[in-house]
């Protein structure tokens, strides 16, 4: 309900803009002609086909980041020696952009598919890294006493203790990476790619079809906004089973 | 194998090891037969969670010795289960998960493992509620499955730092009753941490009444009364208004100090 209230006064101020400015089509195209655009490409099946190659690849850059900073943001969460000096590693690296490494990923890994999967890989790496080192450090001295006192070590200690105490964290660190991987997905495939939403978006640009610029910023945004929900209600049930405590 | 399940001989604890550490623990002994339960009754902050953290091998004392059934504590073991004054329950395991948990490393058979769960769960209670989930339960409840967990694992002794403060008298009541019955059966020596008087006089063999700053233990009074008690009957106010009196005296000759 509030989605298609924000919406609707999306299309009216663009509209209104267009009205106002007198922008001809080629600068900035109108409401009605996107509109157009997107429902062609629903109708010859160009945007699924784009669809699903950028998903693929969002997914796996995105699993291939997760699993691993996950591991090792739980095994350096509790090694708090070693964290230190890994920290400083990761805060000279993490605020560079993911798309300043592109000159060295198609130097190493050429065009097509990898690109793209390697700047989504950067992108999702670090926040889940991060968010997972925070949330193991942050585990409440109790849950690790009960641990003590059971004599549970090592690895089951790891997984019936540490990553579930951890999960509530872990998932806010999946969260923002999902929101920044999918954010880099484009620029990912700006990059030598010849499929995916992201060469949708370059390629109408190239025929200067803004038109169809602008509805593959709409996918984008829409299908970022789906993610984003999806991982919200998944971050809701994580907090109801693993975070509270005495109701 | 003493008659004594923990002997506690010489304690002395003292946090913060910079310019003005506090003393918290000061010289404390005190041993508690096999199958007794004992209370440590004392004012907010005098140290009884300290001392049963001591007991439980979750930290070290300074100087002293504390056995378990003739052992020295160095670390918690199974033997020796704490219940602790927040947290005891896994939010994300079942009630039914969080009774097993101390028994996935035992090496004994499923169908043994699952007859002890069930019937700790059946002793406190719960047998109805296996698959809900902590969030799911009244405090009273938490405790009930906190208390499960340890019978279960059936250990030589149970340390219960303020297990029912939380509850109101109802609930705390039948709990109290429960825990009875319950040691009644399993003869489990229980160590208590109490800042309540009735519950002291009701669940105990002996009362510990500390003092606080440094926490010593000012005085010990048993409790000869056949169990279960009448909580109504004139030995139980007897009891209770020695031990305050007692508790008053303990706090008295401690003013002193404080005009130094
Ligand atoms: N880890 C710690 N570091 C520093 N001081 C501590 C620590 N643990 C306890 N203390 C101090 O030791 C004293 C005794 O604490 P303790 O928790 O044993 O009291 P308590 O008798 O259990 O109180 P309560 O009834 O409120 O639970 C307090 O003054 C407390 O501030
Ligand atoms: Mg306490």
């Amino acid at each position: 309900m509030n989605f298609s209230i924000g919406m609707t006064i999306l299309v009216i101020l663009w509209q209104m803009v267009i009205w106002i400015g007198d922008y001809q089509e080629a600068l900035l195209p109108s409401p009605l002609s996107v509109a157009k655009a997107i429902i062609a490409m629903i109708v010859d099946g160009t945007l699924f086909v784009h669809l699903q190659v950028s998903l693929g690849r969002f997914i796996a850059g995105y699993l291939l980041a997760v699993i691993p900073a996950i591991m090792l943001g739980m095994l350096l969460g509790r090694s708090p020696r070693v964290w230190q000096v890994i920290d400083p590693i990761v805060q000279v690296l993490r605020p560079v952009s993911p798309v300043a490494w592109s000159p060295f990923i198609v130097l190493w890994f050429g065009i097509g598919n990898m690109p793209a999967i390697a700047i989504i890989f950067i992108a999702a790496f670090f926040p889940v890294l991060l968010t997972t080192v925070a949330g193991v450090k942050k585990i409440d001295r109790s849950y690790l006493k009960i641990a003590e006192n059971l004599e549970i070590k090592n690895w089951q200690l790891m997984y019936k203790f540490i990553f579930p105490a951890a999960f509530p964290s872990v998932v806010s660190g999946l969260r923002l990476a999902l929101g920044t991987a999918w954010i880099f997905l484009v620029a990912g495939e700006m990059i030598g790619a010849q499929s995916g939403l992201g060469f949708l978006i370059v390629d109408a640009r190239n025929m200067l079809n803004l038109d169809y610029v602008l509805a593959g910023i709409i996918f984008i945004g829409v299908c970022g906004f789906l993610l984003d929900r999806l991982i919200s209600v998944f971050e809701g049930w994580v907090g109801k089973h693993f975070g509270m405590v005495r109701g | 194998m003493s008659e004594y399940m923990i002997e506690v001989t010489d304690v002395n604890k003292s946090f913060g090891n910079g310019a003005k550490p506090v003393h918290v623990l000061d010289n404390v002994s005190f041993r508690v037969k096999k199958g007794e339960i004992v209370t440590l009754f004392g004012k907010s902050g005098c140290g009884k969670s300290t001392m049963l953290n001591i007991v439980g091998g979750f930290e070290r004392a300074d100087n002293g010795d504390v056995m378990h059934d003739g052992h020295p504590v160095e670390r918690p073991t199974k033997r020796c289960v704490m219940l602790f004054q927040q947290i005891n329950l896994l939010p994300w395991r079942s009630v039914i998960k969080n009774v097993e948990l101390g028994l996935e490393e035992e090496k004994i058979s499923a169908e043994e493992k699952k007859e002890r769960v069930m019937d700790a769960l059946k002793l406190v209670g719960l047998e109805e509620h296996l698959n809900k989930f902590p969030h799911e339960l009244s405090g009273g409840m938490q405790q009930r499955v906190a208390i499960a967990r340890a019978l279960a694992i059936q250990p030589d002794v149970i340390l219960m730092d303020e297990p029912f403060a939380a509850l109101d008298s109802f609930n705390r009541y039948n709990l109290q009753n429960e825990l009875l019955r319950i040691q009644e059966k399993k003869k489990t020596t229980i160590v208590l941490v109490t800042h309540d008087i009735d519950e002291a006089v009701y669940l105990s063999d002996r009362v510990m009444i500390m003092s606080s700053h440094p926490g010593r233990i000012f005085k010990e009074i048993s409790i000869n009364q056949m169990k279960p008690r009448d909580r109504t009957h004139g030995d139980f106010q007897y009891y209770r208004k020695k031990i305050l009196e007692e508790f008053q005296l303990s706090d008295e000759q401690l003013a002193p100090e404080y005009n130094i």
